[in-house]
Formats: structure tokens, C-alpha cells, sequence
């Protein structure tokens, strides 16, 4: 399958969600600049982290404007695969793709380190091949990750099962001892109604490899092959 | 008429101004005036160290670039190369710490992107007053956050660095900034002009009249007046700079360039002059050309300001499409602001008149040089002479724990937190984990880097000081398996005016030269910072010394922290209870007195040797290098993070310290060349011999488990702590001070 990695100025984890693809996982995977039209025949797109356009607006606030987030809005409205991470989750909140916003961390700083996140859909192509409840050693490298949503979108997320990643402890433990970022029912990362469309804050990229400390994001790397492998035999 | 207030103003002395009329054949205009102001200042001549760094050992076989570009360069194998350098950036972020430190980091990534190489880790070496001053807590937050700001944004990893602190910094805080960058050996960039008529293009942010004498404040001591100085520093824009990093990459991979340099300290002066003068050619600019951000900027002002994230390039003529249309394509605006001349000189028009003509070796390779007077400092012998007459031995117990909250010592996972430690992911051993370790993807290798400084050491005997610098630094680089192959370095001093400052100078430069001959490490570039001075009041003297290695096998990394429950723990290197310049008797006593420990460079060559051949051969499971607080809290060190305690069981090691602070300087005594490694039991007996074969002492000092840290020396259990309790007190010391006050409820 072929990875589409939306490179926009500023993102800085597009390398590592390309190596990530095609050195790790073995996959196709392309850049694609965010002023061109085409997602160039991809089977999934990622939206990486960095800070797009400098971020000095909202996170994700000018990105949601180049030219690729309209064809990135026309696959995911096809049903294609899309994951935003990190900033690429900010930018898919901002295009409305997802909902809810980004706040500071309730540290108010910028907060680098390994984090417990437990998985609580595998209906999404992001979790496919996970287990509901494992519990993944991932890294977070953000600013404004604080989720929040209005009460009443935060009940209609947990009513529809939007809710894909939660910050726990490392037995699976929901805390707010376990939540980095102050975030709104310890949500790490949300999908669509239409369940293709995943954001998260957490790093899998980063997480592929026991040697840079951990390969517990590998799972969701595979996840999104076989779902796409899936999405192929179903057509 | 010679206005010589004016001239002073400038910084420039009478002599100088003659010497520049003289280089002229007339009296400068304007414009020119400025122009040598900064080009004459410390900053960028070097005018008082270069007789000195002269001296410096800068060749050797891996050596593909030393001093004099950009950064350095070592070749690593696979046809790559390690382009490197340090710089400070202590003035502006005592100003004000947000934007001075991020500008410092902006500065030197832009050095080494300029080489041709993409930036893959950057370390920083740090220096404050104590914290329970706020003023203090104010500078090291800003100044944390502003490094953390500008690296992260640009998606390049803070992997390391250190942070000390001395009341002498308390008013200058000195930023130091590591960056290193891989390269194609074959693709690295020079910045040097030549080829008459290739044009010069101003490409990046536009020019303003921020940081107008930034180079000739950092020439200056601070005063009460200093916070008038805070239009000369300047504001980054990291996502400007991730634009220009992207880009000139992908520029210079098309082979279009002949030269490229960032405009940093000077500007536009100093990036025309220095690559004239290093292509032997001139430069013809016409400032009217430059973009500016704001309207009536004189040519002086445009010459002068040190605006950042700007890059002057030199390009192949008939190539300057294919230039312009990458830069397009990042939306950043290359512009032909001059061209490539043969005449040597560094012509600057503004509308077509000429208000600068200079030669430029009178701005670079003619500029003033001062063999300053040097003058052994009062202070010496009486510092030297460590009495221990009126100090009051603490416990064992006592010292641990303070030493343990010190905050030189503490966990500075506060500070590290804040940085983007793993973006690239390469990065095989995290900061505080030892010496950073990151791979080189598409080889096996990986590159280790340390930067390390013992400021007190240094006063005590500047000599013997700077090559404890240079050991520990490689130490810590060898502990991870690494080779250690190349070195710059950071000299920040007072005012060389002083002789006693200017002697402590000469006598550090002379002993990294020492050590860095006798460890193979050839220095590749490096900075120099003076008059680190407040009021009057100079700091120590720290000599910054970051060491770069290169781990064949990037599989075999050690970190510090132990592994596994019952595995051996030995000692390497040799204990002489050594409390001079330690942290103990500064913690304890607030003392900085006695001789820095005894320094055997050929003991530490084979025991550094060695530490890489037992981590090649799978014998050693983790090293640590016993540094600040010794034996005692190295040990705990290599316990914390890991959760694994440690019982050893050593002799006396009290060389000549008397008998009251005896098991004191056993425990804390700061003895160089020694290691604490851990094995398999298996291997204990391996370690032994390849530690016999190569000349190196080790003794079998105990084994890790259990929960506590136990420390026995000649049957006296002097050490007995739970290993939470001493982790709990080690990892929140630092944070505990920044902690906001909750509301009472």
C-alpha cells in the first residue's frame, strides 16, 4: 500500500512518519507538498506533527487552508484513511474534520516524554489490529494539547465510541494523575463518526523501534495496512 | 575634524582609528565607521584570543574542516560527515533570556545548515545564579523556554547538556549552544566568494533595524544601564528558519552554489567581508536592494543590523533560475543584491553611490591583534590552599542528600521535559542519560556527544582545569561506546583587559591544547566569549569543551543506569580522595578551594580505550563517569531511573585529606579517570582481564538489587539510604522551585 505524508511548511515530523512507513513498515510512501492538488493515488494520508505555517496563530489554523486540505477533505469524505498526529491532529480539528479545539497544557509548557495510552475502539483504521484496553508506551512532544470540546459534544464523542485513545496509567487506570495535558476526559486521540478520519496527540511514528525506546506504535502503523488491505477486498 | 566621541561610542580606540585611516589612505565615512566598529569588536575579530587559539591542535586524519567556516567537520565513514560547533549566546539572554537564548540556537543551527549539513541534535551547556534568587529562576525559565521554543520548532532534537550553578553567574548567565549536522562529505558548502560576476543574493527575513551592535555589546562589560540595551537583541522567527533550512538544503543538493553564509553577529557586513576575504575575491552589494521591514533605514542601519534568519549566497551564474524557483517554492524571496568582484575590496552602494569601499582583509585577516598582558590572579594561592581549618565535617548521610538536591547535581528533567528530545528519531539515549547518543540512519553507526565544563576547577588552576574539561567531556562520550574524534569549544571569560583574566585565558587554552594532543581530539572550530562580567564582578571562568564520537555499532550503546538485578558492579580508574574544587566542600561549605584532582592523560587514553572495547565486546552492561559528588552520587546515579539499588563495599581512599573529612573525600572526593560499569556475572571475570591488559585498574566493588543504596567502606556501612527516598530527592529538587504556588483552600 502507499502512505501520502502531507508535508507543510513547518512540519517536522514528516521525515519520521515516512521512515516510519516505508523503512519500518516496508510500505510505499510519498511526500506530498501541501500546495500541490493530489494526494498522488495514496491509500491512506497522514497529516504529520510540526508546527505548520510557524503555528504562531492557532495550532493548525493556517493549515487548514493550503491547497492539499481540500483534496484531503474529499478522500476522507470518499471513506479513505486519514490520520492526523499531533499537529496534524490540531490541523484536522481546525478543517472541521474532527471536533472540538486544542488548549495549552495545563503545565503551560511544552511537554516532551513517553506516556501511557490505552486504546478503547478497534473499529477505526488507526486500531484495527489493536486489542480494546491494550495500553501503548507512546511519546508526546506538544504545547497545546489539552483537548476540549463543549459537554455536550464530549457526551455525544463518548456516545457514538469517537473516542479511540485515552491517557492512562500503565495498568490502564484512567487518572488524571495519567493525563499530560490537562485533556477533556483524558481523550489522546478521536475519530469520525465515519471512523476513518483519526487524530491523536501521542507519537506512533516515534514508537516503531525498540532501540529510540519503543515499538508500541508499530500496531497502528499495521493497523492502517490491513485495514486498507481490507478496504481492497471489500471493493 | 575627528569626532572622537563618536569613535568611542563605536568602541573603537584611538590606535584603532588610526590604523583604519591608514587601511582607507583617508578618514572613513560613515557608514565604513560601523562597519569596522563590528568587525573590529571582540565578537567577530577575536582580537584578544586568536594569538592564543592559535595554539590549538586542529588537524588530524578524520578532520575534513577546521576553524575558520562555519562549523567544523569530521568524517564519520559512509561517506558522511559530522559538521559541528558551539557558540554562546550569554549576553542577549541575560537581556532578556526568551529571545536570546532562541536566537542562539537559531544562530548556530544556521551555521551548520550553511555547511551542507541537515541538523540532527542539538545540545546546550547552561549557567545561572542560584535559584532561590527569582531573578534567577526568571533568566534560567526564559531561557529554557526560549531554547525549547526555537529547537522544537524547527524539528530538531535537544538531545543533552548540562546545567550548573555558581553566584557569579547570577548576573551573567552564560547560554552555550551546541548543533550538530550530517553531511555528504562530498556535498559540504564553504563560505567563500569567488568567480567574478557570479551573483550575491540576500535571501530570507527582512532586514530591520533590530540588533544594530549586538556584536559590540558582547564586546562590553554589563552595568545598571545594561537594560537599556534591550533593543540590541533580536526576536526569532523559528518557522522562517525551518523555511530557510529546507530550502538551502535543497538548493545546495543542485550544486548551484558557490558559497553560502548566514548572516549572524554583523549582519550583512560581516557575511560580504568574511566571504570575500576567504575566496580572495570582493564583494559589491547595493544595500538599496536589501528587503527592508521598515521605511528610511540608512545604509548604515542596513549594514549593520543583525536582523535574523538571513543568508547571503553566492551563485553560479547561469544558474539562477533553478535558485529562485526552490526558493519559491518555500514562498521565500531570493533576491540579486550585488555580485562577486576581483578587486578584494567590500564595496557597498545605496542607489548607486558608493558609502562603503574597503579592503576586506583590512576587516578580517588585518584586523587588530592584541597580545594582551597576562598576570597570575591574587586569589590563586590562597584558593589553592585548602586548609579544612574551621569546617565542620557533615555525615555521610548528611552530604548525600544535600549533594543529591544540589542543583548542578539534581535530575534536570524540569529542563529536558521542555525539550523535544526525540523528533528524527534517533535519538538512542535520552538527555540525562549520559553523554547523548543519536544513529546516523542508513549506517550502523551512531555519533555520541557530550559538553561538559568544571567552571571551579578551571579557577583553581585554569591549566589543569581545562584538561579535566576535555577528559570528562570524552569520557563521557567513550562511556557510551563511542570514540571520541573531534572537539569545539566554548571559552567564556571576563574582561581581557584584566591581565589576571587574560592569564586565566592562556593558561585554559594551553591546557585544552594539552589535553586534547594527548587524547587524539582535534578541535574543529569553536567561540569565544568575553567580558562575561557585572558590575566589575567577573564569573569563573568556564571553558566549555563539547566532544563528539562515533559508535560503529549503534546496537551496542551503554547508557549510565543499571540493567539488571545482581550483575557486577567494578570500578575503573583509581580514587585519591581528591576534595578540591569538589561539589561537596561548595555544597557543604560554600567553598571553592584546594587543587582540581590530579590529571594522568595516558591513564585516561587507556581507560577510555578500554570502555570502548568492553562495550564493543557486550562485556560492560551500562558506565557512568564518576563526576560532581563522586563515588558516593555517581553510584546513585547509575541506580535512579532504573529502579535498581546497589550494595559496594570500597578501601579508603583518602590521599592527604586529613582524618575527620577522610571518609568524605572517599565518598565525594572528585578523583578524574574513574567509571562505574556493570557486567553480568558471566563477564565480571572478562572485564578484569581486558582491564589488566590495557593498564587500568578495576575492582570488583559490589552488585546491583534491592532497594537500597549501600555504601561500605573498610566495613563501615557509611551509606545506607532507600533508593525512592534518595530518588524522590534527587528528581524534584530543581522542579520543586518553579512549582507555582497552589491557591489555599
Amino acid at each position: 500500500m502507499k502512505f501520502a505524508v502531507v508535508v507543510f511548511p513547518g512540519s517536522n515530523c514528516d521525515h519520521d512518519a515516512y521512515y516510519a512507513a516505508k523503512h519500518v513498515l516496508g510500505q510505499e510512501a510519498v511526500f506530498v507538498w501541501h500546495k500541490d492538488a493530489r494526494l498522488g493515488g495514496a491509500d491512506a494520508v497522514i497529516l504529520p506533527g510540526g508546527f505548520a505555517h510557524g503555528d504562531y496563530l492557532r495550532t493548525g489554523a493556517i493549515a487548514r487552508f493550503s491547497p492539499v486540505m481540500a483534496e484531503v477533505q474529499a478522500f476522507a469524505a470518499a471513506g479513505g484513511p486519514v490520520v492526523g498526529i499531533c499537529n496534524g491532529f490540531q490541523v484536522l480539528l481546525e478543517v472541521g474534520l474532527l471536533p472540538g479545539a486544542m488548549l495549552r497544557n495545563r503545565s503551560l509548557k511544552f511537554q516532551c516524554e513517553h506516556v501511557y495510552t490505552r486504546v478503547e475502539q478497534t473499529d477505526t483504521p488507526l486500531t484495527l489490529a489493536c486489542q480494546a484496553g491494550q495500553v501503548l508506551h507512546l511519546p508526546i512532544a506538544h504545547g497545546d494539547g489539552n483537548y476540549y470540546a463543549e459537554p455536550d459534544v464530549l457526551a455525544q464523542l463518548e456516545r457514538n465510541r469517537q473516542v479511540v485513545f485515552r491517557y492512562a496509567t500503565r495498568d490502564g487506570q484512567v487518572t488524571d494523575v495519567a493525563n499530560p495535558n490537562g485533556s477533556a476526559n483524558n481523550i489522546a486521540g478521536l475519530c469520525s463518526e465515519a471512523r476513518n478520519v483519526v487524530g491523536l496527540m501521542p507519537h506512533p511514528e516515534r514508537a516503531c523501534e525498540l532501540a529510540v525506546g519503543s515499538a508500541d506504535g508499530l500496531a497502528l502503523f499495521e493497523s492502517v495496512v490491513k485495514s486498507v488491505a481490507g478496504l481492497r477486498t471489500v471493493a | 575634524m575627528t569626532d572622537w566621541a563618536v569613535i568611542e561610542r563605536h568602541g573603537l580606540t584611538r590606535d584603532e582609528y588610526a590604523r583604519i585611516v591608514s587601511a582607507l589612505g583617508r578618514d572613513p565615512r560613515p557608514t565604513e565607521l560601523g562597519i569596522f566598529s563590528v568587525m573590529w569588536s571582540e565578537h567577530c575579530s577575536y582580537k584578544s584570543s586568536r594569538v592564543h587559539l592559535k595554539t590549538l591542535p586542529t588537524t588530524g586524519r578524520l578532520v575534513l574542516q577546521g576553524p575558520g567556516e562555519n562549523a567544523g567537520a569530521i568524517d564519520i565513514g559512509d561517506g558522511l560527515a559530522a559538521v559541528f560547533k558551539i557558540e554562546s549566546h550569554n549576553h542577549p539572554s541575560f537581556i532578556e533570556p526568551y529571545q536570546g537564548a532562541a536566537t542562539g540556537v537559531g544562530g548556530i543551527i544556521r551555521d551548520i545548515f550553511t555547511m551542507g549539513a541537515r541538523p540532527i541534535a542539538l545540545l546546550n551547556s547552561l549557567r545561572f545564579g542560584p535559584l532561590d534568587d527569582p531573578q534567577v529562576r526568571r533568566v534560567f525559565a526564559g531561557v529554557v523556554a526560549g531554547i525549547a521554543g526555537y529547537g522544537n520548532s524547527m524539528g530538531i532534537p535537544t538531545v543533552g547538556g548540562e546545567v550548573n550553578i555558581d553566584e557569579t553567574y547570577a548576573g551573567n548567565p552564560l547560554v552555550n549552544v551546541f548543533c550538530l549536522g550530517i553531511a555528504r562529505t562530498e556535498e559540504i558548502v564553504l563560505a567563500a566568494a569567488s568567480g567574478a560576476g557570479n551573483p550575491v543574493y540576500y535571501v530570507g527575513a527582512k532586514t530591520g533595524r533590530d540588533g544594530i551592535h549586538g556584536a559590540t555589546m558582547a564586546s562590553t562589560e554589563f552595568d545598571d544601564r545594561s537594560a537599556e540595551k534591550r533593543p540590541a537583541v533580536q526576536v526569532g522567527d523559528p518557522f522562517m528558519e525551518k523555511l530557510l533550512l529546507e530550502a538551502c538544503l535543497e538548493v545546495i543538493a543542485t550544486d548551484t552554489l558557490v558559497g553560502i553564509q548566514d548572516m549572524g553577529a554583523a549582519g550583512l557586513t560581516c557575511s560580504t567581508s568574511e566571504m570575500g576575504s576567504r575566496g580572495a575575491a570582493g564583494i559589491q552589494i547595493d544595500v538599496a536592494l536589501v528587503p527592508q521591514r521598515e521605511d528610511g533605514m540608512t545604509p548604515y542601519e542596513i549594514m549593520l543590523s543583525e536582523s535574523q534568519e538571513r543568508m547571503l549566497l553566492v551563485v553560479k551564474r547561469g544558474r539562477e533560475a533553478e535558485v529562485e524557483r526552490i526558493f519559491g517554492k518555500w514562498d521565500l524571496h531570493a533576491v540579486r543584491i550585488g555580485e562577486v568582484t576581483t578587486d578584494g575590496r567590500m564595496r557597498v552602494l545605496s542607489d548607486g553611490e558608493v558609502v562603503a569601499d574597503i579592503p576586506n582583509r583590512a576587516l578580517t585577516d588585518d584586523a587588530p591583534l592584541y597580545n594582551r598582558p597576562i598576570a597570575e590572579p591574587a586569589y590563586l594561592r590562597d584558593a589553592q590552599a585548602l586548609s579544612f581549618a574551621g569546617m565542620a565535617a557533615a555525615t555521610p548521610s548528611e552530604a548525600f542528600r544535600q549533594l543529591l538536591a544540589a542543583p548542578s547535581i539534581a535530575s534536570k528533567h524540569w529542563v529536558y521535559r521542555q525539550y523535544d528530545h526525540m523528533v528524527r528519531t534517533n535519538t538512542l539515549v535520552f538527555p540525562g542519560m549520559g553523554a547523548a547518543v543519536v544513529r546516523v540512519k542508513g549506517t550502523a553507526r551512531a555519533l555520541a556527544m557530550s559538553v561538559d565544563g568544571n567552571a571551579r576547577f578551571v579557577y583553581l588552576d585554569p591549566r589543569a582545569g581545562t584538561q579535566l574539561a576535555v577528559a570528562e567531556a570524552a569520557r563521557n562520550v567513550a562511556c557510551t561506546g563511542a570514540v571520541p574524534v573531534g572537539a569545539t569549544n566554548c571559552l567564556n571569560f571576563g574582561n581581557p583587559e584584566r591581565p589576571e583574566i587574560m592569564w586565566q585565558f592562556a593558561k585554559a587554552v594551553e591546557g585544552i591544547g594539552v589535553a586534547c594532543r594527548a587524547l587524539d581530539i582535534p578541535i574543529t572550530g569553536g567561540n569565544v566569549s568575553l567580558y562575561n562580567e557585572t558590575d566589575g564582578q567577573a564569573i569563573l571562568p568556564t571553558p566549555v569543551i563539547g566532544v563528539v564520537g562515533v559508535l560503529d555499532q549503534a546496537d551496542r550503546v551503554l547508557g549510565r543506569v543499571f540493567r539488571s538485578e545482581g550483575d557486577v558492579i567494578v570500578l575503573l580508574g583509581e580514587g585519591h580522595g581528591e576534595l578540591g574544587g569538589s561539589e561537596y566542600l561548595k555544597t557543604a561549605h560554600g567553598a571553592v578551594l584546594g587543587r582540581p584532582p590530579v590529571l594522568v592523560l595516558e591513564r585516561e587514553r587507556a581507560l577510555q580505550r578500554l570502555l570502548v572495547e568492553a562495550a564493543a565486546a557486550r562485556v560492560t552492561r551500562s558506565a557512568h563517569d564518576c563526576a560532581e559528588g563522586g563515588l558516593a552520587i555517581t553510584l546513585a546515579e547509575c541506580c535512579f531511573d532504573a529502579g535498581i539499588g546497589a550494595e559496594v563495599s570500597v578501601p579508603l581512599s583518602a590521599g592527604a585529606t586529613p582524618a575527620a573529612f577522610a571518609d568524605l573525600a572517599t565518598l565525594f572526593g572528585e578523583s578524574a579517570s574513574r567509571v562505574i560499569v556493570s557486567t553480568a556475572p558471566a563477564r565480571a571475570q572478562d572485564l578484569v582481564r581486558m582491564a589488566a591488559a590495557a593498564n587500568v585498574p578495576a575492582q570488583l566493588i559490589g552488585r546491583t538489587g534491592g532497594d537500597r543504596i549501600r555504601i561500605v567502606v573498610e566495613g563501615r556501612t557509611l551509606i545506607d539510604e532507600s533508593l525512592d527516598e534518595a530518588e524522590q530527592v534527587w528528581s524534584t529538587a530543581i522542579e520543586k522551585y518553579f512549582v507555582r504556588p497552589r491557591a489555599i483552600a
